[in-house]
């Protein structure tokens, strides 16, 4: 259990039952509004909020939070800057990029509110740790990105009585909801069993539009601070369904199920369990095509390309990825491919690829099943290419 | 003017990059057999090997859920919204 708490240096606890004069003209915006005023301030002083994560929803939620003067945050994230976060995960600046989130994100909290105090958890949340680091706070939000964490998180929640801000993102959707109630419902009320792994992309794998999670953990703070002071109607009990596209928000009804295996009458969970498992992913390795399907390596491809070999060169990734780069090859997207299986010729040899070669992987067994007996699947895509055969590629 | 069922972002790909589509039933089994006849792929994505809606798909009336109310059973009438709910778990 490797958990590393840091504090603000200097700041003392703010258990204090006053406001500084500092704090005044710091948050007097919200001083002069009724539904805040010094009582309100004094509630967000005192209290404290755990943010699992510090990406895309983390990052408008930490920034906040902070702002409003939440007296303690805590901060759960064990990756490191990518370049690639950049485009929506706003804590983080260019010269972050390979520091550990927790230590940037900790960082530019601390500058815009050098007054409260950031815990900082640089670890996975477990099984074996969560119980411990969520019982120190109020208040948990979820700014995580895959559903074994959002199972485990919402199961912790239940078993310590915390009230659980919950945000999911995909594409340009986005949910929310606040789980408070310690009878319930709870998040598996909602979905009580994920889906099979790798049926649901990961923002890596789908896309996301950058501002999206924006959007939805600028939501996730405001309920928290709702929560804390006290005022306005949370989304308890309801679902609010975002779709950023028609610019839409709609809201369902979230009710408890009674049957529910946490927060139910016959509650059968009454210890955090093994999520991986229970999320059909065992460990944390990626999920490997079928290795039924023939693979050709990028090097051996071009071995055979400048042999002069009679290879047809199925792309079976989008229009727009095309666009990005491409090895000339006949584009018929994925999800295209049944009806334009016509198009090819079983004669020929054929080389499927996409972008990391799982989609080509997809492909080469469609259209093994439908009676082609001369495929490869380009091992890694065109990433792979890029990689090993002609960096000139650009990689995305 | 039937039902309208809104297609979630993840599938509209399916449905003919369709953000809502219009069919026609008394019950929501028979709005999404409607649905499914239209959309072909939609049908694996929506329900299992049995013809079981698959566990992380939610299915609304309006605004309620039909596993609190008569689940496939859940009649519908014109005018009437179902809504397509899966989980999702982006974030980062």
């Amino acid at each position: 259990m490797a958990t590393k708490i840091e504090e603000t240096k200097g700041a003392a606890a703010p258990a204090a039952a006053t406001l500084s004069k500092e704090e005044i003209l710091r948050y007097s915006r919200h001083l002069i509004m009724p539904e805040v005023g010094m009582e309100g301030q004094l509630k967000l002083k005192q209290a404290k909020v755990l943010c699992i994560g510090t990406g895309g929803l983390g990052a408008p939620l930490g920034l906040y939070l902070a702002a409003a003067g939440v007296g303690r945050i805590g901060l759960v994230d064990f990756d490191v800057v990518d370049f690639t976060n950049l485009q929506r995960q706003v804590l983080f600046g260019t010269h972050d990029v390979g520091r550990p989130k927790i230590e940037a994100a900790a960082a530019r909290l601390r500058d815009l509110n050098p007054d409260i105090r950031i815990d900082t958890y640089e670890t996975h949340l477990t099984s074996e740790n969560a119980l411990d680091i969520l019982k120190e706070y109020d208040f948990i939000v979820d700014g995580t990105d895959n559903f074994p964490t959002r199972y485990l998180v919402n199961d912790a929640c239940v078993l310590l009585g915390k009230p659980y801000v919950y945000g999911s993102i995909f594409r340009f959707e986005g949910q929310l909801t606040v789980f408070a109630d310690p009878n319930g419902p709870c998040y598996r009320c909602l979905y009580p069993e994920p889906p099979p792994p790798g049926l649901v992309p990961s923002c890596a794998e789908g896309g996301v539009l950058g501002v999206l999670p924006g959007i939805v953990g600028t939501i996730q703070a405001m309920e928290a601070l709702k929560l804390i002071i006290g005022k306005g109607q949370p989304l308890v009990g309801r679902l609010l369904l975002f779709d950023a596209l028609a610019m839409k928000f709609r809201e369902l009804k979230l009710r408890k199920n009674p049957e529910c295996p946490a927060c139910g009458e016959h509650r059968t969970i009454t210890h955090l369990i093994d999520y991986a498992e229970f999320c059909g992913i065992r460990g944390e390795e990626a999920e490997a095509p079928a290795t039924s399907v023939p693979e050709i390596s990028p090097k051996d491809l071009k071995a055979r390309l400048d042999r002069g070999d009679d290879l047809y060169i199925l792309d079976v990734r989008e229009p727009h990825e095309y666009q990005i780069c491409n090895l000339n090859g006949h584009l018929i997207p994925l999800g295209e491919l049944a009806l334009r299986a016509a198009e090819l010729d079983s004669s020929q040899e054929i080389v499927a690829h996409c972008r990391s070669g799982k989609r080509s992987a997809e492909a080469v067994e469609f259209l093994r099943k439908a009676g082609f007996k001369k495929l490869w699947n380009l091992k890694g895509g065109i990433l792979a290419w890029s990689d090993e055969v002609d960096p000139s590629v650009p990689k995305y | 003017m039937g039902v309208k069922v809104i297609i979630p972002t993840p599938l509209r790909a399916y449905a003919g990059k369709q953000e809502s589509v219009e069919v026609h039933g008394a019950t929501v089994g028979e709005a999404l057999a409607s649905l499914t006849m239209k959309f072909g792929d939609l049908k694996k994505h929506l329900f299992n090997d049995e013809g079981r809606l698959r566990s992380f798909v939610n299915v609304y009336v309006n605004d309620e859920d039909i596993r609190f109310l008569q689940k496939d059973q859940t009649g519908v009438k014109e005018g009437d919204t179902i809504s397509i709910v899966p989980s999702i778990a982006g974030g980062a």
